[in-house]
């Protein structure tokens, strides 16, 4: 990523790194405003008829994982409280306090169940959610 | 032993049902094993508890004191026969005569007599309401009286005179001691110690006389009875009770020719059995080495012993018994451990008297000083485990024993026990037989705190002396295992729940920013963020879902609704009371059928209305609000219902109007957030239909006020609520409920139901009575006044919620669209809604799911 892009996307430098759009296959989105999302919570974003979970931490990073919550087949992440454990950012799923982590996906309580990450950028107060197909 | 054996056993008290436990432990199907149990008992009822008599005069019953587990004496080969007295042996023929005639036959007797109550041969004692302290009727004819009587007396100033100068003093009589000794207690207190607690007992109101020795009663003219001592001084009185000392009823005994101890009793040697070795005796009947014991643990022994003997296991023998002795007297703490009185050859002692506050100690060593003989705690006995601990266990004592009891001085640790230099064998609990070794074993089978260790090895469930000490070895027991000992919420803050309270109120702190960036670590999580939140609520009640508190509440908080499996909500609109109008019901009707949602009468006595998608609550609560209703916070870790029965109103048994007290306090408490839920329940009579005993809060009506019952529980493990208070007014009813309710908010864990709370708390059912009642912390006012600004800062969260278009935004199943979430999909069952199942979500196509309601 280079210097200029990161300046202009990204007011933190806390984003996990992201690729740039043009290199990789799939479409960016705007989806909402960045206030749209209340500061340590998420949203649930429907893009293409996928339910995408998105997440604003602690100085605006964001995170977006799938929205569905494997463990308990209800569409629910986005509602779950956000943290962390061990220094990784976690959500907690509102139904059986399952935890994914938001930068792998990966469900702390069972490694073998992975959730789909998403590449999101804030884009002049906008939030923009990356997916493929 | 022959092919069939006949045990027969007389006296169903504690002793003699506990032996009859110990035969059932070794041979569950006692008729399999080819025994014929028969159990005789005088009382009308099976055994009961009697070390806890005196809480049946606050209010525990008959039941609640039984020992006898329903169904236990049903048993093929056992049978129990109940008014039923022995009243001769004929060791000859192998019989007992009962007094109606009836002859028994037997191959083993077992004779666990216990004993009488003894009463001085002065002139009057069979006057009209003197009576002694020994069985329930005894408490009822007590009670009987007690109504009709303004004053009181207690002959004898021992334990049991105590505890029943106690129970004459919370019946609201004056009260008086009469002592023949010089100082009260004096079998377990030495001279000045004896002097402490008489003051002490004098601070409380209640009149003590020792060195006084009664001759006769005769009618008194200010009261029913005037008792006149050997010095022809007088005290009027209208009722008196005696309990200066027991007596062995060993009369069955003398009369057949069995040996007798040299001071009474039933002579029995190691093995429990009497000079006749087809007889046994147990319990307070017995004298062992000319000594008996009228505690109830060396009976149990006793027990356990006779009973392994008689099948011929002979590993174990009595060897004496322990008698240190720690119970709280009106409020006042006594022990007595060992030689209290230094009678041992050449034993030092070390004493400490502190005036001001009224604490006495005295500790009793070894001529060389190495080892601990007794003690005597006086007003505070915290040293009560240690001291006993290290008597027992000869345990060498450290360089400066005085500083075993001297109170610590600048944060000094005091000296402890040690409890690891404890040997496993040590006795922690006396009351139930409870070795260290058996705590390490609870232990190292996930039993990490003492309500766990209280319930699986029974450990500090009689008397509740030895907790503390129980606690320690729990802890280092944990320790050694590798568990974290900490209490820390979680690995965000380190504090326990209780200190974040106190930080919270302290430093008056509003956001979980804050209180993370002061006293805290990291992001926050799942665990640390809805404790902030509820810790919070309970200090400043602001609306929940503001901007900054919003992301720390949990899953049904953070929508004001309960999340059901599929992601859809529930919704339970309070009805105070259970009290509903026809309009109401109507209302609710029509909104859920608008809504298409089903329906449901709920435990609490009210109604759920489920399958609603988030989208939809803010409107389907703008329409119960237009209907009168408010949130009922069914999601809360807040008051939920107070269940009512219909009361005096309706009801041709009820003696005050249960409904409308439910519905003010249901009104007075809505919104309160707690460490767990809490619910209460109002009953109008003794019938109890509101199952008030089940509650967190329970209140039944009596004919002088209500009574007020605290932390019961239905749920995974029901416990029955214990009585607080009696006949209150309507005022200090609510009084007594804010302090409570504020105490628990203050010092529960994270999630506790007030039941665990309770079971953990230590000192108990006595220590909260302090607290609440009698204000012990003095803490009474701060308490009131924080309840009443959370109940006057209430406000209806449903009202905020829809009516703050922020907040409102956030009600939507997707940021960036208003469709509804498909995967919530439903059938159709007994007429209603429900959700569909994943096979039939997969089947949507070719079943009828119907369709959402916009
Ligand atoms: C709806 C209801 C069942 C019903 O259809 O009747 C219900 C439903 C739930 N109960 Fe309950 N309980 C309901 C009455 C009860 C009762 C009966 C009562 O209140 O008299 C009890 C036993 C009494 C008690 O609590 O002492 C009860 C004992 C529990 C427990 C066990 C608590 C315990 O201390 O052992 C849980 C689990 C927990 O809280 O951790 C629980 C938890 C739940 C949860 C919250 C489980 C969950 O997390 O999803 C359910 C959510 C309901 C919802 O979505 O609205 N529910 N639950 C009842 C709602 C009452 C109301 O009007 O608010
Ligand atoms: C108010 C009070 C408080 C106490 N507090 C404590 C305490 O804190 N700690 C402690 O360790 N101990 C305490 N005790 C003492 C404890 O209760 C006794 O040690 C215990 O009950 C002894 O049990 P037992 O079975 O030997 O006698 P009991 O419990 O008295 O049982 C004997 C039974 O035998 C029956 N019986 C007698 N003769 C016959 C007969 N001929 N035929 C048929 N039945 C017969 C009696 O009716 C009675 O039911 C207290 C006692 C009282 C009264
Ligand atoms: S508890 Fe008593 S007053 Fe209430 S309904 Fe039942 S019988 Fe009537
Ligand atoms: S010593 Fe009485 S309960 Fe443990």
């Amino acid at each position: 990523m280079n210097q200029l892009q990161q300046t202009a996307t990204s007011p933190t430098a806390g984003n996990p790194p992201m690729s740039v759009p043009a290199e990789q296959a799939g479409t960016w989105q705007a989806v909402c405003s960045l206030e749209d999302i209340w500061p340590n919570t998420g949203v649930c974003a429907l893009i293409n008829g996928r339910q995408i979970a998105i997440f604003r931490m602690k100085s605006d990073v964001l995170y977006a994982i799938d929205n569905h919550d494997p463990h308990s087949g209800a569409n629910v992440l986005s509602r779950g409280i956000v943290g962390d454990l061990g220094g990784e950012p976690v959500v907690a799923s509102p139904i059986y306090k399952h935890h994914y982590q938001l930068r792998t996906g990966e469900c702390v309580e069972d490694a073998s169940t992975q959730l789909n990450t998403y590449p999101v950028q804030l884009r002049d107060g906008m939030v923009w959610v990356k997916t493929t197909a | 032993m022959n092919e069939h054996t006949r045990i027969l056993v007389v006296g169903n008290g504690m002793v003699g049902h506990y032996f009859v436990q110990e035969l059932v432990k070794r041979h569950p199907d006692l008729a399999a094993a080819k025994l014929e149990v028969t159990v005789l008992g005088e009382e009308p009822r099976p055994a009961y508890d009697r070390v806890h008599l005196s809480s049946f005069f606050s209010g525990s019953t008959a039941e609640d004191l039984s020992l006898v587990e329903p169904g236990f004496y049903d048993k093929p080969g056992l049978t129990l026969r109940l008014n039923a007295r022995a009243s001769s042996i004929d060791r000859i023929k192998h019989t007992v005569t009962l007094s109606d005639g009836t002859s028994l036959p037997y191959d083993k007797l077992v004779l666990a007599t216990g004993s009488v109550p003894f009463v001085p041969g002065v002139i009057g004692r069979d006057r009209e309401n003197c009576f002694v302290y020994r069985t329930i009727e005894d408490l009822e004819a007590m009670t009987a009286a007690g109504i009709q009587a303004k004053s009181g007396v207690v002959v004898g100033g021992g334990l049991l005179g105590l505890e029943c100068a106690k129970a004459l003093r919370d019946m609201g009589l004056d009260t008086h001691v009469v002592e023949f000794a010089p100082r009260l207690m004096a079998v377990q207190v030495d001279e000045a110690g004896g002097q402490v607690l008489r003051s002490k007992i004098e601070s409380l109101g209640v009149h003590v006389h020792t060195s006084r020795n009664t001759t006769a009663i005769v009618d008194g003219a200010t009261a029913r009875h005037r008792m006149v001592f050997f010095d022809e001084t007088w005290l009027e009185t209208d009722m008196i009770v005696f309990s200066a000392g027991i007596r062995p009823r060993d009369e069955l005994a003398r009369e057949s020719g069995l040996a007798i101890g040299a001071r009474g009793g039933i002579a029995i040697d190691d093995f429990s059995r009497s000079s006749d070795h087809d007889i046994y005796a147990i319990g307070e009947c017995a004298s062992w080495n000319d000594e008996m014991f009228g505690l109830v643990a060396p009976g149990y022994d006793m027990a356990r012993i006779a009973c392994a003997h008689l099948f011929d296991d002979h590993s174990t023998t009595f060897q004496g018994a322990d008698m240190s002795t720690k119970l709280k007297l009106m409020g006042v703490d006594v022990a007595s451990v060992g030689d209290a009185h230094g009678k041992t050859h050449g034993c030092r002692s070390f004493h400490y008297l502190d005036e001001l506050r009224q604490i006495y100690k005295k500790i009793v060593v070894s001529e060389d000083g190495k080892t601990l003989l007794g003690a005597v705690l006086i007003g505070n006995a915290d040293e009560f485990g240690t001291l006993q601990q290290m008597a027992l266990n000869a345990m060498p004592l450290p360089e400066n024993p005085e500083f075993l009891i001297l109170p610590a001085s600048d944060g000094k640790e005091k000296p402890g026990l040690g409890v690891d230099a404890l040997p496993d064998s040590a006795v922690l609990c006396s009351c139930n037989n409870v070795s260290k070794g058996a705590i390490g074993e609870a232990v190292a089978a996930g039993a990490c705190s003492i309500g766990e260790i209280k319930a699986c090895t029974k450990a500090g469930t009689a008397c509740g002396g030895c907790v503390p000490l129980v606690t320690q070895v729990m802890k280092a027991e944990m320790r050694k295992h590798g568990m974290a000992v900490n209490n820390h919420l979680c690995e965000h803050f380190p504090y326990s729940r209780q200190e974040l309270y106190h930080i919270v109120r302290v430093e008056q702190i509003r956001t979980f920013d804050e209180l993370l960036a002061k006293h805290g670590k990291g992001l926050g999580c799942d665990i640390c963020k809805p404790t902030a939140a509820s810790v919070l609520a309970s200090c400043w009640n602001d609306f929940i879902l503001k901007k900054d508190l919003a992301s720390l509440q949990d899953s049904n908080d953070y929508f004001l609704g309960n999340i059901q499996k599929d992601g859809s909500y529930s919704v339970v609109p309070r009805m105070p009371g259970g009290e509903v109008t026809p309009d109401g019901l109507i209302a609710i009707g029509n909104i859920a059928k608008k809504y298409g949602l089903y329906t449901k009468v709920t435990g609490g006595a009210r109604v759920d209305m489920f399958g609603a998608r988030v989208e939809q609550l803010p409107n389907i609560w703008e329409e119960l609000i237009a209907a009168g209703f408010e949130s009922g916070h069914a999601y809360g870790k807040s008051l939920r219902t107070v269940k009512s029965c219909v009361g005096s109103t309706w009801c041709r048994y009820g003696v005050d109007d249960s409904v409308g007290l439910a519905v003010e306090l249901e009104n007075r408490y809505k919104g309160l957030r707690a460490p767990h839920k809490i619910k209460f329940g109002v009953s109008g009579c003794t019938r109890e239909c509101a199952e008030a005993q089940g509650k967190d809060v329970g209140v039944i009506a009596t004919e002088n006020g209500w009574n007020l019952y605290v932390c019961g529980n239905g749920g995974m493990k029901p416990r029955h609520a214990e009585l607080l208070a009696s006949d209150l007014s309507k005022e200090d009813l609510i009084r007594m409920i804010d302090r409570f309710l504020m105490f628990y908010i203050r010092t529960a864990d994270r999630l506790q139901r007030t039941s665990t709370w309770r079971d953990n708390l230590e000192g108990g059912l006595d220590y909260l009575k302090d607290v609440v009642i009698n204000d012990y912390l003095d803490l009474g006012a701060e308490l009131e006044a924080q309840m009443q600004h959370v109940v006057d800062n209430y406000q209806d969260e449903w009202k905020t919620a829809v009516t703050d278009p922020e907040v409102r935004k956030r009600f939507r199943s997707f940021v960036n669209s208003m469709t509804g979430d498909t995967n919530i999909m439903f059938v159709k069952e007994r007429e209603q809604m429900r959700p569909a199942t994943p096979e039939e979500k997969q089947q949507a196509k070719t079943i009828p799911i119907l369709a959402l309601v916009e």
